[in-house]
């Protein structure tokens, strides 16, 4: 029951992930929406801080976002979950706080 | 479990509205209450009852009210947040002696202790926003 963090920029345009990784307590998750799913992606030069901070944090994917933006589920990082919508709500329920990083 | 939902920015700015309202429709349909959508910033104007969008397009404030309407959710608006941005109900319409008003129906105008309240009595408070 630790913090779920909502980032909803890609990490080309905003430093929001970055500040997200360097400061969420260790054990809490974090959810990639909107143009946060950018930062999912594979083979980009942020991909390697989302691997890195994978032994810290679980990461999730907002499926319906990346299919929006004419992305595909296969060039996700991997390890990180991709969830719809009935997803998200759960990952909601099943931390004690959410945090978004606006 | 109860949520409080709290929406920062505008209809067609980015995607906050729109995600705001898949995640309510997806938390009531599991069957989860929502004890109130709170409309805070820019978000206000997704009250507005005057907005035209193409036929081909969603219609955001419309969305809203209608689902409000099945779930009998309550969406509330910032009054000075509203009056900056010019939405105004009948009777702050009235208050200031303006000519119209444009809320739509199923939004109502308060003020931000509605947000706290919701901040106390939800299990979750989910903010979207840019």
């Amino acid at each position: 029951m630790s913090t779920l963090h909502l980032v909803n920029k890609s990490p080309f345009e905003r430093n929001s992930l970055d500040a997200c990784l360097r400061l969420a307590a260790k054990g809490s998750a974090v959810l990639l929406f909107e143009d946060g799913v950018i930062g999912a992606m594979q083979n980009t030069k942020h991909s390697d801080a989302i691997n890195t901070a994978m032994s810290d944090h679980k990461f999730y994917v907002l499926g319906p976002d990346i299919k929006a933006r004419g992305l595909n589920d296969d060039n996700v990082i991997d390890g990180i979950n991709v969830i719809d919508y009935d997803g998200f709500v759960d990952l909601t329920t099943e931390h004690k706080t959410v945090q978004s990083w606006l | 479990m109860k949520f409080g939902i709290v929406i920062n920015e505008g209809p067609y700015t980015h995607q906050a509205s729109d995600s705001a309202l898949q995640f309510t429709k997806s938390a009531l349909a599991k069957g989860h209450e929502i004890f109130r959508v709170f409309f805070y910033h820019d978000g206000v104007n997704n009250g507005t009852s005057l907005g035209v969008p193409p036929q081909d397009d969603r219609n955001l404030p419309n969305q809203w009210s209608e689902l409000a309407e099945k779930h009998n959710l309550d969406l509330v608006v910032c009054v000075a947040a509203a009056q900056r941005r010019g939405m105004l109900d009948e009777d702050e319409m009235k208050r200031h002696g303006k000519e119209a008003n444009n809320l739509v129906k199923g939004f109502r105008i308060s003020g931000l202790g509605q947000l706290i309240e919701a901040g106390i009595q939800a299990d979750r408070l989910v903010t979207f926003g840019d």
